[in-house]
């Protein structure tokens, strides 16, 4: 039968791969945002698996908050993407050094 | 029985799914191996009774953020290769980290279900009942103000992404609706005194 544990170990293993990919396409500025889009999705995976078995709505409607952070964080990181390429004409993170950070 | 079945051929495409966003090479179908991770993650959210919020993924990500992901991916012209070129330097150190968290996670699962925390298994909701009509009670009674706040940012974000993409050409004829509505009479009339012409 299905438990608790089953989701958490399935929300942990998409963590984790969304994880390794934020190390492995560190030059892609669009790849880290998907990759950020994947980790927050674990997240709510979490969220749903909680408020489930603990028959608490509440996590349900944590999920819908931060489906709503997460759609207009996409839309700002989009925004500044285009905007980056237009000035730099490149979408790799290792140009982006104009503030010398 | 087959709930068990289920879970495990979605969660197997789910992670598959994520593997290949990472690992693809072509951006576009890292979107579209993302489009697959969030169907089946909204096949999964229903298995869990959260009908809404499984269709409002499908809805918001689906429909609204990837198309979003995907025209910015085919708007700018980028070349995968210069992108790619360091997978191979960076891949063990992401691998290993992965490997790391994922047994960090699962030690404290598997502590956690020795005494016996996680065994629960819930019953079904009975046929009648509402998860919508459920989440609507509490959002608009409990959580009001969280969701105006939730409002609030949307906007924002409508505000910022055009204020960021608005590209000012020089030469570009538009109208100054601030000057045109603070024009003074003085500044356009021009009265001109002369004498009556004489024939």
């Amino acid at each position: 039968m299905l438990s608790l544990a089953h989701y958490l170990a399935l929300s942990g293993v998409l963590f984790a791969i969304a994880m390794a990919g934020i190390f492995i396409n560190r030059k892609n500025m669009i790849l880290l945002l998907m990759c950020i889009e994947l980790l927050l999705l674990a997240v709510n995976f979490n969220f749903i698996a909680f408020s489930r078995f603990s028959g608490d709505i509440g996590g349900q409607v944590f999920v819908f908050f931060i489906l709503t952070v997460a759609a207009a964080e996409a839309a700002i990181g989009l925004a500044i993407l285009v905007v980056l390429f237009r000035t730099k004409a490149s979408i790799n993170v290792d140009d982006m050094n104009a503030m010398k950070g | 029985m087959f709930e068990f079945a289920f879970f495990g051929m979605y969660a197997a495409v789910l992670i598959g799914a994520a593997i290949g966003v990472i690992a693809s090479r072509n951006p576009v179908h890292s979107a579209m191996f993302l489009v697959l991770a969030f169907v089946t993650s909204a096949v999964l959210w229903i298995l869990l009774e959260a009908e809404f919020l499984g269709i409002t993924l499908v809805l918001v990500y689906v429909g609204a953020v990837m198309v979003l992901f995907l025209f910015v991916v085919m708007m700018l012209d980028i070349n995968p290769d210069t992108l790619s070129s360091g997978m191979a330097r960076y891949a063990p150190v992401g691998i290993i980290v992965a490997i790391v968290a994922v047994a960090q996670i699962w030690s404290v699962l598997w502590l956690r279900n020795q005494e016996g925390w996680a065994a629960t298994s819930k019953k079904l909701a009975s046929p009648d009942y509402s998860n919508t009509k459920e989440l609507g009670a509490v959002l608009y009674t409990e959580y009001v103000y969280p969701f105006e706040l939730a409002a609030f940012v949307l906007l924002l974000a409508i505000i910022a992404a055009i204020v960021l993409t608005m590209r000012r050409r020089p030469g570009l004829k538009m109208q100054d609706v601030s000057k045109q509505v603070s024009v003074r009479r003085e500044d356009r009339v021009r009265l001109v005194k002369m004498d009556a012409e004489k024939d």
